[in-house]
């Protein structure tokens, strides 16, 4: 089954941008640890994933009454960063968890991909 | 000679989360495996009154309950519709299967209930669900909520399961433990459950709780060296024991006024010989053991009069410092009182009401010892206060009494 990880929020982490470039290096290390835990793990495949821009870089868009309004920034509601995402192919929910505690300890959202039939 | 009635609820109550587990582990649907079971049962308490009861008559519903999930299965299959199976972990083994007189995956299937994913308050009442049986509203009783709003709770419970991939199978090894200290956390939750005043007439509902204490047996049984899951059913069975005493004529009866013969001595034996030899641990584990290490005095004082106060106050000490409760506070501050004097008791509580502020027990404890150093009008004060925070009919009865006789004091 597909499950997208949600890369939510910072968590404890610092954000990439305040981070020295060695901090950076190892953040990226753990990054790649995970994609090579989850390539060698059987049953897991990696199907997608992408680090993601800024909140202040979104654009936003809404439907009221038939009509789209375009505004800057992220939705109010997501109070968080949300920093990028993976998409897994995985046999269940405990080997997703397993596999992220590879990633640095930022705040995660599994959720699971509906099977379109 | 058991009647064929007695067979089927014997052996509902022995097997049913056994074959379940079997049932799940064969077919990995939860909706299907559950209804199957439920009706090869009520065909049981049909058909063995008149046909008699089978050899084997774990292998008579665990092949009726297959054979029913086979034929919904083919319907399904005809009908073009796949439904989503159960995840299993890749390295999970199905249970030896035909063995149903052996085969046992209960433990994965407590866990499976028990999985931190799910919301904390469907994790026990789906595991008294799936792994006892427990009717529904009964378990909806337990946690006093209506039958519907239960049975809605474990069918969102299902769904998720499946839905969001919570596999079948045992947890990496360094999860295990933190994994079961979930588990008993979950069913210790249950069976407070059963003991927790609700409004209305009814105290408490013992039968219900004792569910619970029956899961905790199947989880020793499964796991006998864990030390979490043993001091839990000890102090599942220390507790659990003074039931019968706890409650006269629908009225509230304190510990140091219960009839102690009431007590069931064998499961307060078994509870006392759970707890010995148990060493101190860490973590939950030493929570659940020092909480059943007081229960335990509290069981061997043959009289209220001689039960070991002093030892359960540091107990209680060693327990507010690991755990910071104010719940803890509270008790240990009638430990201390008991074994020091009121006034050490009340300086315990300064404060408590700001952490506890709807805890009618606060106030209840304050005016108890208030009216033993012979404060009365500031225990009256307090038993008010109390009255006012307290919903439940029989306890506020209880507290009524104390403002009566207060009164008759005064005069």
């Amino acid at each position: 089954m597909k499950h997208f990880v949600l890369l939510a929020g910072y968590g404890e982490t610092t954000p990439w941008d305040e981070m020295t470039a060695d901090e950076q290096e190892a953040e990226m290390a753990k990054h790649v640890a995970f994609s090579e835990a989850c390539e060698s793990r059987s049953g897991v495949e990696m199907l997608g994933g992408e680090a993601l821009g800024d909140g202040s870089m979104a654009t936003t868009l809404r439907t009221r009454g038939g009509e789209m309004t375009i505004t800057d920034g992220p939705f109010a509601e997501v109070a968080e960063h949300i920093g990028g995402y993976y998409l897994l192919e995985a046999p269940d929910l405990d080997t997703v968890i397993d596999l992220c505690r590879l990633l640095p300890a930022l705040d995660i959202e599994i959720i699971p991909v509906l099977e379109v039939p | 000679m058991k009647s064929p009635e007695q067979v089927v609820e014997q052996v509902h109550r022995a097997e049913w989360g056994r074959l379940l587990s079997l049932l799940l582990a064969r077919t990995r649907r939860i909706d299907l495996a559950e209804d199957a079971l439920g009706e090869a049962f009520a065909r049981a308490a049909e058909r063995w009154p008149q046909s008699g009861v089978p050899d084997s008559p774990s292998g008579w519903l665990y092949t009726t309950a297959y054979r029913q999930i086979v034929g919904r299965l083919r319907a399904e299959a005809v009908a073009g519709r796949k439904a989503a199976l159960l995840a299993v972990k890749p390295d999970w083994v199905p249970p030896e299967d035909p063995d149903v007189e052996l085969a046992d995956d209960r433990l994965h299937l407590i866990l499976l209930c028990c999985h931190p994913a799910l919301p904390r308050e469907s994790r026990s009442a789906l595991a008294l669900r799936l792994v006892m049986g427990t009717p529904t509203d009964q378990i909806a009783r337990l946690f006093l909520v209506s039958t519907p709003t239960m049975a809605a709770r474990l069918t969102r419970a299902k769904k998720k399961i499946v839905q969001a991939g919570i596999p079948l199978g045992a947890p990496m090894e360094e999860e295990l433990r933190s994994r079961l200290d979930e588990v008993c956390r979950t069913i210790y939750l249950a069976f407070t459950a059963g003991y927790t005043p609700g409004p209305g007439p009814d105290l408490f509902r013992a039968d219900a709780a004792g569910e619970a204490v029956r899961l905790a047996v199947v989880l020793r049984d499964l796991l006998p060296e864990a030390p979490q899951v043993r001091a839990m059913l000890a102090l599942l069975q220390l507790q659990h024991s003074r039931r019968d005493a706890r409650q006269l004529e629908g009225r509230l009866v304190p510990l140091a006024d219960q009839d102690r013969s009431m007590w069931h001595a064998d499961e307060k034996e078994a509870g006392l010989g759970l707890l010995a030899g148990l060493e101190p641990g860490t973590g939950y584990a030493e929570e659940l053991r020092l909480q059943a290490l007081i229960a335990a005095e509290h069981a061997r004082a043959a009289t209220a009069a001689r039960t070991g106060w002093a030892t359960i106050a540091r107990h209680y000490e060693a327990l507010e410092s690991l755990t910071g409760s104010a719940i803890v506070r509270l008790n240990r501050a009638v430990a201390v009182a008991e074994a020091e004097g009121p006034q050490a008791g009340l300086d315990l509580l300064t404060g408590l009401e700001d952490l506890l502020p709807e805890d009618h027990r606060v106030a209840a404890t304050r005016a108890k010892l208030f009216r033993q150093l012979g404060h009365i009008e500031l225990a009256n004060a307090s038993y008010r206060t109390a009255l006012d925070l307290c919903s439940n009919e029989v306890e506020r009865a209880h507290l009524r009494e104390q403002l009566e006789e207060l009164r008759a004091l005064d005069r």
